[in-house]
């Protein structure tokens, strides 16, 4: 792909701005599209209708809407914040999460920076967003925040271990960190992607990836760091407007993104569930996104089904159930591999 | 070289934050204020600070040309059962005068009562399922909410505050479609509980967050005072309808619930959410037989034209949703009460918090605090 924008625009540099912008493109009309499904999600799962008037069809233009009241509402900093941080802490949490999407495979033809190191480079860009939930809380001077980003700090570095091992037990089977490579070695029909190879391990790892993410991304049954009902918003109690607006992007892309790395590692990524049926480079773009969206309806399944945990059973949760469960499945594929 | 130790040991120092939970808070149930001293996330210390909601309700009624003015401001104590406050203001009234209403008033009121202890426990099991992150329960059950207090307007002509019991009856009798619209209720309802156990009661997270927390012992809540699904979620059995009873609950066949420590510790969070949940059940139990024996007749023969009852005082008591309520009226012989105090089962309740929730984290608290079940219009009178 990278050859043929260079040969339209003739100058590598055009064309690698243009390759670094698609993910921005894909993102931000995915996350009002998000957004607006997550209202309709839990509006069904409730009896509900949720937005029905803005735009006509089942209230489409509902979050185009509420960007829109956002970028006209008074940016408030509080009087008493650390003004530089309170600023620079919705873009830094965004960063983490967009920088993510350069090693993300959306197609076969199209990978945003052909890593050897992809999934370390996730693992390891990612954490970044806790720098900027660390810097949101501390910034606005309020002990709520402070209470939402201590929170989120603990749980994001103490699931990001998990997380690790998990991708970590298919990465011994493909030998490779790039993800390009181990969507490749996918392709054909759906038995060989990677979650049902040396079965059941692979499929506990998975198991143990979804749930861990979950909490990665603050999502119910994990999402104490904001939890409404105690910190009031967590870490962005003290941001509106656009700042604010930026934290949920953010929230969104993370989505997206661990979904993305799921259903790349182990759902087979862009390659079509039925061999050579429907699949191809713009194809392959339907089926990752697909999978994608897939996990980000479940996400919000769980989100509007389940109450939240406690701090100490999150930990719990992390240390001492995924983790050893992690450290035994790489264990068991190690074995497998070597015999 | 000293002053710097000593700075860096002043800088080191972790001291006990204080953190004002409310007024304006997701989850304190209207405005409350909690002063939580915490370390890290461990609370040591909860001083509940209440009064935003003062409306001077004793001091009103004194200053009611008559006692029938009365009812409209007890409907504003716990608003989100105004039906109960009513009747135990109204039951004060005619013991006081003497009053012997009709059969057909006793039915229709025990039926009203009971509608509105589950309208009031479908708001406190919700409202705690939003506390601990469960947002869809709450939906679930405010849609068979509606059908209550459809049935409450279609009698009466108002949703949340009523003034329907009258001294010696009711303002008005109830519309022909009443008795189906009940069974409907009942019929849909019984779903609803099935649906909502397995949804919120029994799911492991939420067995996790409630089960073992906010333990309330039986000799703490008696030595509290406290009454209603509070006391009873510490296993005493204590429910007014049954020991000091008033109105025709001895005609019904209904049990008292108790917490029984299936979960975890006798009078934990878990036990008090699950006795207004088996409460909600007997309730259905008591409307089904209640609704099938109505008596005709007229629901105001007994409404006195004059009410000025003779000197003196009465304390009466009722089995409101939230616990016991009181009402002391004080009658100096003239148009207007002397004095009326009301005795609020959630005040009472409240007291208890501090001495439950030192330890616990702060998630706990909220647990803690929605299990209690307060209604600040009570407490703040």
């Amino acid at each position: 792909m990278e050859k043929f924008l260079v040969d339209i625009f003739g100058s590598e540099i055009t064309a690698y701005i243009i390759i670094a912008i698609i993910p921005l493109i894909f993102i931000v009309p995915y996350a009002l599209f998000a957004v607006w499904l997550e209202r309709k999600v839990s509006a069904h799962m409730q009896d509900r209708l949720g937005p029905m008037y803005t735009g006509g069809w089942h209230g489409w233009a509902q979050t185009i809407a509420d960007i829109i009241k956002l970028l006209q509402k008074e940016d408030i900093v509080p009087a008493a914040a650390d003004k530089k941080l309170h600023l620079l802490a919705p873009y830094i949490v965004f960063i983490g999460s967009y920088a993510a999407f350069a090693a993300i495979p959306f197609s076969s033809e199209y990978i945003g920076s052909h890593l050897n190191l992809g999934i370390f480079y996730i693992i390891a860009v990612s954490s970044l967003v806790v720098v900027g939930l660390l810097m949101a809380g501390w910034s606005s001077n309020n002990k709520w925040s402070l209470f939402g980003a201590m929170r989120s700090a603990a749980q994001i570095v103490s699931y990001e271990i998990p997380t690790a091992l998990s991708l970590l037990a298919v990465v011994m089977i493909a030998g490779t960190l790039n993800l390009q490579e181990i969507n490749k070695m996918q392709s054909g029909w759906f038995w060989n992607w990677f979650i049902f190879s040396k079965f059941p391990f692979v499929f506990i790892a998975f198991l143990i990836y979804f749930v861990a993410s979950l909490a990665e991304v603050n999502r119910t049954p994990f999402d104490i760091p904001e939890a409404e009902s105690e910190l009031v918003a967590g870490y962005h109690t003290e941001y509106t407007g656009m700042k604010f607006a930026m934290f949920f992007l953010a929230e969104y892309a993370n989505m997206f993104a661990v979904s993305a790395i799921a259903s790349a590692v182990f759902l087979g990524g862009w390659n079509s569930p039925f061999g050579d049926f429907m699949s191809g480079p713009i194809w392959g773009v339907f089926w990752f996104v697909a999978k994608g969206m897939f996990f980000i309806f479940v996400q919000m399944w769980l989100r509007w089904t389940l109450p939240r945990t406690r701090v100490d059973q999150l930990m719990y949760v992390s240390w001492k159930v995924l983790t050893p469960f992690a450290f035994f499945c790489i264990f068991a594929i190690g074995i497998w591999l070597m015999l | 070289m000293e002053a710097i130790i000593t700075k860096k040991e002043r800088d080191l120092k972790t001291e006990e934050m204080v953190v004002q939970m409310g007024p304006q808070h997701p989850s304190t149930h209207g405005v409350l204020r909690l002063e939580v001293t915490t370390e890290g996330e461990v609370v040591t210390d909860v001083k509940p600070i209440i009064g935003y909601l003062h409306r001077c309700f004793e001091k009103h009624c004194e200053q009611m040309t008559n006692y029938q003015q009365v009812i409209p401001y007890v409907d504003r104590m716990d608003y989100v059962a105004a039906m109960a406050m009513e009747w135990s203001y109204v039951l004060g009234m005619e013991r006081m005068l003497g009053i012997q209403v009709p059969e057909r008033v006793e039915y229709i009121r025990v039926i009203m009562a009971e509608l509105q202890r589950i309208a009031s426990h479908i708001i406190a099991i919700g409202t705690y399922g939003l506390d601990l992150g469960a947002f869809t329960p709450f939906l679930y059950l405010f849609r068979d909410r509606e059908l209550i207090l459809d049935i409450f307007e279609r009698t009466c002509g108002a949703r949340l505050l009523y003034n329907y019991f009258w001294i010696g009856g009711l303002s008005h009798d109830i519309p022909p479609e009443f008795v189906d619209k009940v069974r409907e209720f009942v019929k849909q309802f019984k779903k609803t509980i099935v649906e909502v156990n397995n949804l919120l009661s029994y799911n492991e997270i939420f067995i996790k967050r409630t089960a073992n927390v906010g333990i309330l012992p039986a000799d703490v809540a008696i030595n509290y005072a406290t009454s209603g699904p509070v006391l009873r979620g510490s296993g005493v059995k204590w429910d007014l309808r049954r020991d000091d009873p008033y109105s025709i609950y001895d005609r019904f066949d209904w049990e008292v619930q108790v917490g029984k420590g299936e979960m975890g510790t006798v009078g934990d969070c878990w036990d008090r959410y699950m006795v207004r949940c088996r409460e909600m059940e007997q309730s259905l139990k008591i409307i089904e037989q209640a609704v099938e024996q109505i008596p005709p007749g007229d629901v105001q023969s007994a409404i006195p034209k004059r009410i000025r009852p003779n000197p003196g005082e009465i304390y009466v008591r009722t089995e409101a949703p939230r616990g016991e309520l009181g009402f002391y009226i004080v009658s100096d012989g003239t148009n207007s009460p002397y004095r009326v105090k009301g005795r609020s089962s959630c005040f009472v309740n409240l007291s208890v918090l501090p001495e439950i929730s030192r330890g616990y984290m702060i998630a706990d608290l909220i647990a803690i605090l929605g299990s209690i079940d307060i209604v600040l219009g009570e407490i703040d009178r």
